[in-house]
């Protein structure tokens, strides 16, 4: 067994910087990358590209990432985990083959982690007593069912370690939790019972950390933010983890950012609910019982992890079509740049009143003045400030409706108060709303299935 | 009694869980949390966020790292791509909370 491992973090998000994976695996040693390229509305983006394309449904960067780092990690033995399959994990590690073939690179065994998806068999589900309910609202997923785009079951851990144990250097899955990706390795190089709880949690705990880049060096940091260093080269996340569940995070010597207590406390709060509570498919972590320690720069202990058993449900994230929004911008200048947008808004919002349509929602903030922070906005001198973009938007389930809106935004230039500017970009034009469906599955409805495909 | 800015003593982030928002507050040290876990509750929370969240306020505690973390519901105009809001995720939320003033004993 080994005595510890590095996983990286390369990516924390679809869009997420581009070279952050190749500075990970050549800027220090590693023993993993871990890519999470899956948030919530890319499932939907990525099931239509999928429905007009057949080949295509997954994060198509990672092709051109891989071929990229390839040579380095067969050369380095590190092995990639990510959830940039999306849809269509089968077509990624097929591209993902076909480059590394080019790249005359030798033996390589991709694995791919399917049966997340469950869009053709919601019927099936429904009929065998599961009705998908929305865990907001209670209605069943039947109300939704025409409109939905995308269904798919998160996974957990086993199944990539199921893959490792079968030989894989590169793991592409699709819809598989974030803290899977980084919990994974650890099972499968300590030999982890994955019934030991604590254990789960601790390797969940680092995948937490790990699972939105550099958010845990420094990025986003609102600590003593301006104490961090080189931005520009941030480093990305790695977690050090050993056999007992203890993990240290760092990032590479000469690299930007910073890892302290701070740092990593900022990122353990994240988009959590009840922290004693943190359910994945492999445990239930207890947040509370974290424990963070200083070592020396850059490195951060994160120990004493406690974990329950896990549910008999995976969650499920579905998404539907729910109607058309649009969003334009209009920049008003001193003098009484505040009191102008304010008129313009209230003219605005009178002729699409006259014109007698069914908007859901209609927005308007003042950025410059109240767009974040809202009605804490403390009260602005108007003459020292020299500009405020208002920013109407509007919802409505009739495509039409939100096209006519966009028609009415820009003669506010010529038929509504003056030094107004910042309308290069043409009307804004309708785009789809899409709405999430969080629902619980049981466990024994669906089985993750572990394809390998290799190259000789 | 005297009057503490929340951003001198604590930091924290914010994020978005549907059409909730979650608010992580940190405070800087020992003294700051045992401030916090005192004065910062839910009630005080949902009077800050008056016609911005529109559902009630959850408070968890989590001292082994010094912090709150707060669930304010029905808070981001329907959450993901539905809402209309510029920051639909609550991405500067953490920060709004930290303009809160407190009122301590000096003690």
């Amino acid at each position: 067994m080994k005595e510890k491992i590095r996983i990286a973090s390369g990516q924390g998000f679809w869009g997420d910087l581009v070279d952050a994976p190749y500075h990970q695996v050549t800027k220090g040693d590693i023993d993993y990358l871990v890519m999470d390229y899956l948030a919530e509305v890319t499932m939907s983006i990525m099931q239509k590209q999928k429905n007009r394309n057949p080949n295509l449904g997954y994060a198509i960067d990672l092709v051109d990432l891989m071929k990229k780092i390839l040579p380095i990690t067969k050369k380095k033995d590190i092995k990639v985990i990510t959830n940039g399959g999306g849809v269509n994990p089968v077509a990624c590690a097929d591209a993902i083959l076909e480059a590394a073939m080019d790249l005359d690179i030798g033996k390589l065994d991709v694995a791919v982690v399917l049966g997340d998806n469950i869009l053709n068999c919601i019927d099936d589900i429904i009929e065998k007593g599961c009705l998908l309910e929305n865990m907001e609202t209670n209605e069943p997923i039947a109300t939704v069912k025409d409109k939905l785009l995308s269904a798919n079951v998160y996974f957990g851990a086993m199944p990539i370690v199921e893959a490792l144990n079968r030989g894989a250097d590169i793991v592409i899955t699709g819809r598989t939790t974030d803290t899977g990706l980084t919990l994974a390795p650890m099972i499968y190089e300590f030999g982890w019972d994955n019934k030991n709880f604590d254990l789960m949690a601790a390797g969940t705990v680092a995948g937490h950390i790990l699972e939105c880049g550099a958010q845990s060096t420094g990025g986003n940091f609102l600590g003593d933010w301006e104490s961090i260093e080189n931005f520009t080269e941030i480093g990305f996340p790695i977690a050090e983890a050993y056999p007992n569940g203890e993990v240290i995070i760092t990032k590479h010597d000469n690299t930007g950012g910073k890892v302290s207590f701070d740092t990593i406390a900022e990122q353990l709060v994240y988009e959590i609910g009840n922290p004693a509570e943190y359910i994945t498919p492999d445990c239930v972590a207890d947040f509370t019982s974290i424990k963070l320690k200083d070592l020396e720069k850059d490195r951060v202990k994160v120990y004493n992890v406690k974990g329950k058993p896990e549910t008999e449900f995976y969650k499920v994230s579905c998404s539907y079509h729910n109607g058309y929004s649009a969003t334009g911008t209009l920049t008003y200048s001193w003098p009484q740049a505040l009191t102008k947008a304010k008129k313009a808004d209230r003219i605005l919002r009178k002729r699409l009143e006259y014109l007698n349509l069914q908007f859901d929602e209609i927005r308007s903030e003042y950025i410059g003045y109240n767009a974040t922070h809202e009605t804490l906005a403390p009260e602005l001198d108007e003459d020292k400030i020299n500009e405020i973009v208002l920013r109407f938007s509007v919802r409505a389930k009739d495509r039409k409706t939100v096209n006519r809106f966009g028609q009415e935004i820009a003669p506010l230039i010529l038929t509504g108060p003056p030094s107004v500017t910042g309308f290069a970009s043409g009307r804004p034009k309708p785009k789809d709303v899409i709405a999430y469906w969080p629902a619980l599955i049981p466990k024994n409805l669906v089985t993750p299935k572990v394809k390998i495909l290799e190259l000789k | 009694m005297s009057k503490i800015r929340l951003i001198d003593i604590a930091h924290g982030r914010s994020g978005d869980k549907g059409d909730a928002a979650n608010i992580g507050i940190i405070a800087f040290d020992d003294k700051g949390y045992a401030i916090i876990d005192k004065h910062l509750t839910a009630e005080k929370v949902k009077k800050h966020f008056e016609g911005i969240c529109h559902g009630k306020v959850e408070r968890f505690e989590l001292p082994n790292i010094r912090a709150l973390n707060f669930l304010l519901h029905n808070t981001l105009g329907g959450g993901g791509t539905v809402s209309l809001k510029h920051d639909a995720q609550g991405k500067t939320l953490a920060a709004a909370l930290l303009r809160m003033v407190i009122e301590i004993d000096v003690s």
